[in-house]
C-alpha cells in the first residue's frame, strides 16, 4: 500500500495509507461516532462536500450490500478517513468490499489514520477544511459551505412514489389516499420509505420546485435533510413560507428543521464541530404527545437519536408562534421546534434512523395524524 | 415514600458462574446509594470483597445469604427498601424466596428497581416465553417440562438435536445439547434432580449469539449501553465464549432491530434498572427479514454487564442503583465526561475482546471440552484499535505462558471440538493454509474473525521467512498485537533486541483514553489503554495535569456535583470514601503528586481472586491518602480495581514486562508496588527489576531469596529454622534415591508455585515417577523439588507486615485440616484455638528472624507445620497473601494500610497492637465441583476451591457452622451417609459417628463402614456400592435424595481408595448433596451440629464483633 497524507487547513498532517480511488480530494473534514451503518452514512447526501472520518476503527466489516440498503444512489462524501479498513468482509448481503466500492464510485480514502487524534483536534478546534493528497498530487482547499450543495444533491425532476400498503388496509380514514410532498434537499431514502410504509403517496420534489405554483395538492409537506449552510437554500425557504401560509401540515427533518426555522423567521448558525452520531440524547420538552406506556413526567422523556448536522437553529430568536420542542441533553442546542397552534414542526435529528436507533419513528405517525 | 435505609444482598463466595463481577456491582451500588444520602446495610459472607470493607456500607453482616438469616437482619435493621439485583443469582434467588414467604410484606420492605413480578417472568421459562409471545417476539421453540417422560415427548415434537436447559441456574449449569434420546435422558435426569422444571428447546446450531445490555428508568426512558457478539456461535455458554464488543459483524439493520426488540422487551417486562438480553441470530435467514430468537433475559446485573461497563466506561451498576431509587436517566451525570448525561449510548472508538480463563487442568478427571454451561473461572478483557491487536493482548493477559494466538506452546487439538484450546488450534490450521471458509463451516465461527486471524498468521509467516524486521513490518506486527518476545522468537533473537529496535525506529505505543463518546467530549477520568494503532498519546491525557488542577473553574457541572456531594453524608469520611466518590476525589487528588504504579492480579483463577483485588484497591486508596498518585495496571473486567475512579490512572492493560515497562516510560513513577496483586506481579519482579524499573518495598533480591528454594533453604539453615527435609532434583534416579532416604510419602513441586500447580504427594516410587513427569513440564526455567510429607501435621500460618525488617503487625491463623490440603482449600480459624503458647512464640520468633534477614518492607506470609511442639517452615511469600483481607477484617487492623504505608516509607497511621479477641472467625473455602463436569471433588495439595467466605461467632462452632452454611452446605435434618476407607479413618471417625447417631440422624453406610459401626454399637443401614449393582445401593439413596449429607473419608493420596469411591462422590455432587471428605472438617462439623442449632446462630453485624483501629 502506498503512503498518503491528510492535510488540514491549519497545516496539521496525518499520515496514512492510500485506499479507495487514487485521486486527491478536498472538502470539509468532519467526524462521525456511529459504530454501524457506514454504507448508509457514506450514501447520506447530508455529507456532500465533506471528508468523513469514522471514529469507530474497524470499517468495512460487512462489506457493501445492494443498492436498496443505501440512503441514496451513490456515495456522497468527498473522501473517507478510516483507521482499520476491513479487507475481507463477511455478510450474506455483502456484494463487494468497501474498498472496491470506493474505487468504483471514485471516492478516495486514507486508512491507518489515528482517527481519535483527528477527532480530538476537530472537537477542540472545530471542523476545518482538509485534503487527502494522493501520489503527491497537491490540490487547493475547498470550502463546500460556500456552494449550493443542496442544489447539487437534490433531484432534478419530480417523482411520484406509490405507497407500500394498500390504502384500504389503513385503519386511519384520513390516511387513505393521502399525499405527501417531500421537498428533497438531499433526502435519505428512509424518509421516503417511512412515509410509503405508512400508506402515503409521496411526491418527491426538487429543492426548488414550487408545488403551489404548480397546483400540486398535498396533505402534508416533509422538508428533508440535506448538506451545507441552510441559508443558501433560499428557494426552498420561499416554498416553505408558502406552505406555512397555507397551513399545510409541515414536518422538517435535520436541514428541514433549519429551513422551517428560517422560513418562519428564525436564524441559524454553524456549530463548532456539529453532531454526527447515533447516540445523541434528545429531550422532549413537556409531556410527550404519544407514548403508550409513559408515566410521562415533563422533561424526563429522552430519546436516543441519530444526528448529522453542522448547522443549528438558534434559540436566541425562535420564530414567532413556535416553541422549543426537543433539545440536546449534552449541549442544550435546539433539536426541534413546534408551532403552538398550527401543524408545523421539525426536528434536528433523524427519525428515519438508518443508520441508528429507531426510537423516534413515531414522529412520522405524529405528522400523518395531522392530515385532514 | 422516602427511602432512607436500604438492604443490599451480596453474592457470597466466588464460584464458577458467579465471580468477582458482583463485588464490582455491589460496590458501585453502595457508592450510588451513599451519594443519595441513603444508609446501606450489606449482607455478604465474602470477606475478601471490597464492598465489605470499612467505609462502604454503613453496616456489614458476614452471614449466609439464606432467607432465615436475611429475615433476622431485616427484623433488626428495619430497612425501607431492598436491592436484589446486585448480588447475582444468589441474591435474586434469596430475594424471590423472601418475597414468596411474605417477609417483605411483613416488615414493609420495598423491593427497589425491577419488581418481583418481573423477575419471576424472566426466571420462570414458561412464563417468560408466554410474555414474549404476547408481544409478538420470537423465542426458541421450547417446552417447559417437569419429568423425563414429558421431556422425551417435547424433544420428539421439536426434533433432535435439542437443547436442554435448567431453570434458575447459575451459568447454565445442567444445560446441554442432546442429539438423541439417550443424551436427553442423561442431561434431563441430572437437571431435574436439582430443579423442578427444565426446558427442551430447538437447537440453534451455528447461529450467532449476541447480547445487549439494556437500561430503563421508571419514566420509561430506555437505552442499550452496549452490545456484544460472541466469537463462538450458539451452543457455547456466553461465559465460555470469546466475546467482542461492540458487535463486529452485525450491520445497521441487524444491530438496531435487535436493539429495538431489547427495548420492547424491557418495557414489556417493566424492568427498572439494568437487564441483559441474549439473542440468537440466524446468519443466513431465508428471507430479507431478520431471523432471531430471544434466548434469555437476566433482570439483574450480570457478568456481561460488568464486562459491558468496563468495555464502555458506562457504570451500569452505579446507574442501575440510582434508577432503583426512582431517579431518571436524564438526571444522572455521565461520570466520565461529567458534562453529559447518563441517558446516552456509549460510542466506542476501540474494540474489546474478552477471553475466558479456564483452570480445567486443576481438576482431577475433568473433561477438557466446553459447552453450554460455564466452567471458566475468570476472564480478561483486552482493548485495542484492531481486532488482531486486542485478541493477541488478551491471550497474553490470560497468563498461561502464551505470547500470542500463534504461540507454538499452545496445545493443538481437533478444532472442531470446542475446548479452551480451540482458538489456538484454529490459528495453527489457518497458518498452514486451511481456508476460513472450511473452518467457518465446521465451527460456525464467522469468517470475518477467521480472516483477521489470517492477517496475523500471514504476517508471522512473512517474518519467519525474512528472519528480520523492517520498520514497516515491525510497526504492522505491533499493530497486530505481537509482543517483543514473540517477535524475537520468530527471528531467533532476544526480546531486548526487538525492544531496542523498536526504540530505534521510534515505534512506541500510544496512550488512549476510554471516554464513552469516541472523542466527542473530553473525559475527566483517566481510564487508559495502550495501542500501536495510534499516532500519539491522547490529548486529554497529555492535558490532564493542567485540567485536573483547574477542575474547580473549568466545569460548572462539576462544581455542582461537588456541592451536592458535600451536602451528602460525608461525616463518615473513611479510607475508601475518597476513592469512592469520584468527583470529590478530583479535588483531593493532586496530579503533581509523585506517582506509584500498583500491579493488579490479572484474571481470576484458582489461587488468585478477589482477595488480591481488595489488596490492590486498598493500596491505591492509601497511596492517595499518603499524597501519592496511584496508577493501577490490571486486565480483569470482574474487578473493582479496574473501576476508573479507584486510582489516579487506570491502565486496563497486560501484566507483562513489556507493557509495564512501556507504561513506566510514559508515567515515570517513583516505583512499582508488586506485593499487593498476588503471585502474578511477584513473578514479574525479577524481569522488571532487570529492566531497571524501581520496585518499592521488599527488594527484588529478597523476593528472589524467598522464592528460590535453594536460597531460602540456605537462609533457614543459617537462621536455624526447621524445614522438612528436601532436595532439588534433576533426574528421576536422584529423586527416587532421595525419596527413599527421607521415606515416602513425599511432596513433589516446582519453584514459583501458584495454587500448587503440579504439586502432588507421592506415596511410592511409581507415583513419584509419574508426578515428576508432570512437574517437569510445568516450567523449564525452574527445577523440581521433593520434600518430606507429613500427613498428621497441623498447619499454621502467619500474616504479617514488616518495615525495614521489623514486624509491624501480625496475625496467626490455624488450619482445621491437617497438612495435605492446600492452604487455599483449608478452613482457617482466627484467633487460633488449639496452639501451645510455646508454638505461638516460636512462630513469632521465626517470622521475626525471616523479616529481619530479608529486610522485608511490606506484607508477607509464612506457612508452618507443627507436629506436637515442633514447628517447621514450609513456605514463605513476600507479598500479600490470600488471607490478608480476612486477618484485616477479623483483627480490625488494616494490614493493607500498614503495608502500603511501610512500602511508601510513610509513618504508620495504624495502631496495630493486637488486643485480646473475644470472638472467633472462620474462613471456609467454596468449591465449584458441580460445575466441572466429571471432576473428583477431593481436597489435595493442588488447590481446587474457587472462593471463600468468612463468618464470626462467639465460639468456633458458631463461626464454623455459619461459614459452612454460607458456602451453600445445608445442615442435615434426617440422615447422613457415611463411607470411611481404611481402619485408621474408621477408628478416628467413630466418636463422630456416635454423635451423629445420638442427635437422631439416620446413618447409611457402605459395607465395611456399616459393619464397623454396628460392631461398635451404632445403628445404621448398609448400602451396596454402585458398581456392585445390588439393592439398596448408594445410587438409589442419592437419587431419591434420601440423605442430607455424605461423609466420605479416605486418603486422597492412596490411589486405590479414591478411585473406588469416585463415582459415589461425583453423584453426590451432581445431585447437589453436601459432601465432606476431610476427617478434621467432618469431625468439627459433627461436633458443631451437636452443640448448636440453626437458631443459635446469631445474626450480628461486623461492628458488634470487631473494634476497628485506625
Amino acid at each position: 500500500m502506498n503512503k498518503t497524507r491528510l492535510i488540514l487547513e491549519d497545516g496539521a498532517v496525518f499520515d496514512g495509507y492510500q485506499a479507495g480511488y487514487n485521486n486527491s480530494v478536498s472538502g470539509e473534514v468532519v467526524f462521525a461516532t456511529g459504530m454501524v451503518g457506514y454504507e448508509q452514512s457514506l450514501t447520506d447526501p447530508s455529507y456532500s462536500g465533506q471528508i468523513l472520518a469514522f471514529t469507530y476503527p474497524l470499517i468495512g466489516n460487512w462489506g457493501v450490500p445492494i443498492r436498496k440498503y443505501w440512503e441514496s444512489e451513490k456515495i456522497q462524501v468527498q473522501g473517507v478517513i478510516i483507521s482499520d479498513l476491513t479487507t475481507n468482509p463477511n455478510h450474506r448481503l455483502a456484494k463487494k468490499t468497501l474498498n472496491n466500492w470506493l474505487v468504483e464510485q471514485k471516492i478516495p480514502a486514507i486508512v491507518d489514520v489515528d482517527t481519535r487524534l483527528l477527532t480530538q483536534k476537530l472537537r477542540d478546534e472545530g471542523v476545518m477544511l482538509g485534503k487527502i493528497i494522493m501520489d503527491n498530487n497537491d490540490i487547493d482547499f475547498w470550502d463546500p459551505n460556500q456552494t449550493n450543495l443542496v442544489a447539487k444533491v437534490s433531484p432534478k425532476t419530480i417523482k411520484i412514489h406509490k405507497p407500500k400498503i394498500q390504502p384500504r388496509r389503513l385503519k386511519a380514514q384520513n390516511l387513505r389516499g393521502c399525499k405527501v410532498g417531500l421537498l428533497n434537499c438531499g433526502a435519505k431514502r428512509n424518509i421516503l420509505r417511512s412515509l410509503l410504509s405508512r400508506g402515503a403517496t409521496v411526491y418527491e420534489l426538487p429543492w426548488n420546485f414550487d408545488l403551489f405554483e404548480n397546483n400540486l395538492k398535498i396533505d402534508g409537506l416533509v422538508i428533508s435533510n440535506g448538506p451545507g449552510d441552510p441559508k443558501i437554500a433560499k428557494e426552498s425557504i420561499a416554498i416553505i413560507k408558502k406552505s406555512l401560509a397555507k397551513k399545510i401540515p409541515t414536518f422538517g427533518i435535520c436541514l428541514g428543521n433549519q429551513l422551517l426555522g428560517l422560513a418562519a423567521g428564525g436564524d441559524t448558525y454553524k456549530l463548532k464541530f456539529g453532531h454526527r452520531a447515533q447516540n445523541q440524547p434528545t429531550i422532549q420538552v413537556g409531556t410527550p404527545p404519544r407514548l403508550a406506556r409513559s408515566s410521562g413526567e415533563a422533561g424526563k422523556r429522552c430519546f436516543i437519536t441519530t444526528q448529522n448536522h453542522g448547522f443549528a437553529l438558534s434559540e436566541k430568536k425562535l420564530p414567532k408562534g413556535f416553541k422549543r420542542w426537543f433539545y440536546n441533553a449534552n449541549d442544550n442546542t435546539n433539536e426541534g421546534i413546534i408551532h403552538e397552534k398550527l401543524p408545523f414542526f421539525s426536528v434536528q435529528f433523524h427519525p428515519e434512523a438508518t443508520p441508528g436507533p429507531t426510537d423516534t419513528q413515531w414522529l412520522f405517525d405524529f405528522f400523518m395524524e395531522k392530515f385532514k | 415514600m422516602k427511602i432512607n435505609k436500604v438492604l443490599l444482598l451480596g453474592s457470597g463466595a466466588l464460584k464458577i458462574g458467579q465471580a468477582g463481577e458482583f463485588d464490582y456491582s455491589g460496590s458501585q451500588a453502595i457508592k450510588a446509594l451513599k451519594e443519595e444520602g441513603v444508609k446501606v446495610i450489606l449482607i455478604n459472607p465474602n470477606i475478601a470483597t471490597i464492598q465489605t470493607s470499612r467505609g462502604f456500607a454503613d453496616e456489614v453482616y458476614f452471614l449466609p445469604l439464606e432467607p432465615n438469616f436475611v429475615e433476622e437482619v431485616i427484623k433488626k435493621e428495619k430497612p425501607d427498601g431492598i436491592l436484589l439485583s446486585f448480588g447475582g443469582q444468589t441474591a435474586l434467588n434469596c430475594g424471590l424466596a423472601l418475597a414468596i414467604s411474605g417477609v417483605f410484606k411483613k416488615y414493609k420492605v420495598k423491593v427497589l428497581g425491577t419488581p418481583v413480578s418481573s423477575i419471576n417472568k424472566t426466571e420462570d421459562r414458561n412464563l417468560f416465553v408466554k410474555e414474549l409471545i404476547s408481544i409478538n417476539l420470537n423465542t426458541a421453540n421450547s417446552q417447559a417440562v417437569k419429568s423425563l417422560k414429558e421431556a422425551k415427548k417435547a424433544a420428539r415434537q421439536i426434533g433432535y438435536p435439542v437443547m436442554v436447559r435448567g431453570g434458575f441456574s447459575l451459568g447454565g449449569q445442567d444445560s446441554g445439547a442432546a442429539a438423541s434420546e439417550k443424551d436427553l435422558a442423561e442431561i434431563a435426569d441430572r437437571a431435574l434432580s436439582k430443579t423442578p422444571q427444565i426446558l427442551i428447546e430447538e437447537y440453534l446450531k451455528g447461529w450467532k449469539e449476541v447480547e445487549y445490555e439494556v437500561v430503563r428508568d421508571k419514566f420509561d426512558n430506555c437505552i442499550t449501553v452496549c452490545n456484544m457478539e460472541n466469537f463462538d456461535p450458539m451452543g457455547i455458554h456466553t461465559g465460555e465464549s470469546i466475546v467482542v464488543a461492540p458487535s463486529q459483524t452485525l450491520n445497521n439493520y441487524e444491530y438496531h432491530k435487535l436493539r429495538e426488540i431489547s427495548i420492547k422487551v424491557i418495557r414489556h417486562l417493566n424492568i427498572v434498572g439494568e437487564c441483559n438480553i441474549q439473542f440468537a441470530l440466524n446468519p443466513n435467514p431465508k428471507s430479507d427479514k431478520i431471523d432471531y430468537r430471544i434466548i434469555e433475559v437476566n433482570a439483574r446485573l450480570s457478568r456481561s454487564s460488568a464486562l459491558a461497563s468496563k468495555a464502555t466506561g458506562y457504570p451500569l451498576a452505579y446507574v442501575a442503583a440510582k434508577l432503583a431509587l426512582g431517579k431518571s436517566l436524564t438526571e444522572i451525570t455521565n461520570s466520565v465526561t461529567q458534562k453529559t448525561i447518563a441517558a446516552f449510548e456509549p460510542a466506542l472508538d476501540y474494540l474489546v475482546v474478552k477471553l475466558p480463563r479456564w483452570d480445567l487442568s486443576k481438576f482431577i478427571k475433568s473433561e477438557a471440552t466446553i459447552g453450554s454451561y460455564m466452567q471458566s473461572v475468570g476472564e480478561v478483557m483486552a482493548i485495542g484499535r484492531k481486532f488482531e491487536e486486542a485478541l493477541q493482548k488478551a491471550v497474553r493477559m490470560l497468563d498461561i505462558d502464551l505470547e500470542g494466538i500463534t504461540d507454538k506452546k499452545a496445545k493443538t487439538i481437533d478444532f472442531k471440538k470446542p475446548t479452551p484450546w480451540r482458538i489456538f488450534s484454529i490459528a495453527q490450521k489457518i497458518k498452514i493454509g486451511e481456508s476460513s471458509q472450511k473452518i467457518s463451516a465446521l465451527t460456525g465461527i464467522d469468517k470475518f474473525f477467521l480472516e483477521k486471524i489470517k492477517n496475523i498468521t500471514n504476517l508471522e509467516k512473512e517474518i519467519e521467512k525474512k528472519k528480520r524486521l523492517s520498520a514497516d513490518t515491525l510497526t504492522l506486527a505491533k499493530q497486530y498485537g505481537f509482543s517483543d518476545k514473540h517477535l524475537a522468537s520468530l527471528i531467533g533473537e532476544k526480546s531486548d533486541y526487538v525492544r531496542n529496535l523498536r526504540y530505534k525506529f521510534k515505534i512506541v505505543p500510544s496512550v488512549k483514553q476510554i471516554d464513552t463518546l469516541a472523542g466527542e467530549y473530553p473525559a475527566k477520568t483517566n481510564y487508559l489503554y495502550l495501542t500501536y494503532n495510534g499516532e500519539s498519546d491522547d490529548t486529554d491525557v497529555k492535558n490532564s495535569k493542567s485540567e485536573a488542577l483547574n477542575t474547580k473553574q473549568s466545569s460548572n457541572s462539576n462544581n455542582q456535583n461537588y456541592k451536592r456531594l458535600k451536602h451528602s453524608n460525608l461525616e463518615n469520611s473513611d479510607l475508601f470514601r475518597n476513592s469512592l466518590l469520584g468527583s470529590q476525589q478530583l479535588e483531593i487528588r493532586n496530579p503533581q503528586n509523585h506517582k506509584v504504579i500498583i500491579l493488579g492480579s490479572g484474571p481470576y483463577r484458582i489461587g488468585s481472586s478477589v482477595e488480591f483485588d481488595w489488596c490492590s484497591v486498598n493500596a491505591a486508596a492509601i497511596c492517595i491518602k499518603s499524597e501519592y498518585s496511584p496508577i493501577i495496571i490490571n486486565c480483569n473486567p470482574e474487578t473493582v480495581s479496574t473501576d476508573y475512579d479507584m486510582a489516579e490512572r487506570l491502565y486496563f492493560e497486560e501484566l507483562t514486562e513489556e507493557t509495564v515497562y512501556e507504561i513506566y516510560q510514559k508515567e515515570k513513577p517513583d516505583g512499582i508496588i508488586v506485593s499487593m496483586g498476588g503471585q502474578k506481579p511477584n513473578n514479574l519482579t525479577p524481569e522488571l527489576s532487570k529492566l531497571g524499573l524501581k520496585i518499592l518495598g521488599t527488594t527484588p533480591k529478597s523476593i528472589d531469596n524467598a522464592e528460590d528454594r535453594n536460597k531460602f533453604s540456605a537462609l533457614c539453615d543459617k537462621l536455624q529454622i526447621n524445614q522438612p527435609p528436601w532436595a532439588m532434583l534433576k533426574t528421576v534416579e536422584e529423586a527416587t534415591r532421595f525419596a527413599d532416604k527421607i521415606g515416602f510419602p513425599v511432596l513433589v513441586r516446582p519453584s514459583y508455585v501458584l495454587s500448587g500447580a503440579a504439586m502432588n504427594v507421592a506415596g511410592n516410587s511409581e507415583d513419584l515417577k509419574e508426578y515428576l513427569a508432570q512437574a517437569a513440564n510445568v516450567s523449564e526455567k525452574y527445577p523440581v523439588v521433593i520434600s518430606k510429607f507429613f500427613s498428621n501435621a497441623k498447619e499454621i500460618e502467619i500474616d504479617a507486615v514488616a518495615k525495614s525488617g521489623k514486624i509491624q503487625c501480625f496475625a496467626i491463623s490455624e488450619h482445621i485440616e491437617n497438612a495435605g490440603v492446600h492452604s487455599g482449600d483449608s478452613t482457617l480459624v482466627l484467633p487460633a484455638q488449639n496452639l501451645y503458647t510455646q508454638t505461638v512464640a516460636e512462630i513469632q520468633d521465626i517470622a521475626r528472624k525471616i523479616a529481619g534477614a530479608l529486610k522485608i518492607t511490606g506484607p508477607f506470609n509464612i506457612q508452618f507445620l507443627a507436629i506436637n511442639n515442633k514447628v517447621s517452615v514450609i513456605e514463605c511469600n513476600l507479598r500479600a497473601s490470600r488471607s490478608l483481607p480476612f486477618v484485616s477484617k477479623v483483627t480490625g487492623i488494616d494490614f493493607a494500610k500498614v503495608a502500603t504505608e511501610a512500602i511508601l516509607s510513610k509513618p504508620s497511621t495504624v495502631n496495630h497492637q493486637l488486643s485480646t479477641i473475644n470472638y472467633v472467625a472462620v474462613k471456609s473455602p467454596q468449591f465449584s465441583f458441580s460445575r466441572i463436569k466429571g471432576a473428583d471433588p477431593i481436597l489435595r495439595v493442588e488447590m481446587a476451591s474457587t472462593g471463600e467466605v468468612a463468618t464470626f461467632g462467639d465460639d468456633i462452632y458458631e463461626a464454623f457452622l455459619k461459614s459452612i452454611l454460607a458456602t451453600g452446605t445445608s445442615l442435615p435434618k434426617k440422615s447422613v451417609f457415611i463411607a470411611l476407607s481404611g481402619d485408621e479413618n474408621k477408628i478416628k471417625f467413630l466418636e463422630s459417628a456416635r454423635i451423629i447417631s445420638k442427635i437422631g440422624l439416620k446413618i447409611y453406610a457402605t459395607e465395611g463402614t456399616s459393619k464397623f459401626l454396628k460392631k461398635n454399637g451404632i445403628e445404621n443401614q448398609m448400602l451396596y456400592k454402585i458398581h456392585e449393582n445390588k439393592k439398596p445401593s448408594v445410587l438409589d439413596v442419592l437419587t431419591a435424595k434420601k440423605v442430607d449429607m455424605v461423609i466420605n473419608i479416605f486418603d486422597p493420596y492412596h490411589k486405590k481408595e479414591f478411585t473406588d469411591s469416585y463415582q459415589m462422590r461425583r453423584y453426590t455432587i451432581d445431585f447437589g448433596i453436601p459432601l465432606l471428605t476431610n476427617l478434621q472438617t467432618a469431625e468439627l462439623f459433627v461436633k458443631a451440629i451437636s452443640v448448636k442449632k440453626l437458631s443459635d446462630l446469631k445474626a450480628l453485624p461486623w461492628s458488634s464483633y470487631v473494634k476497628f483501629r485506625n
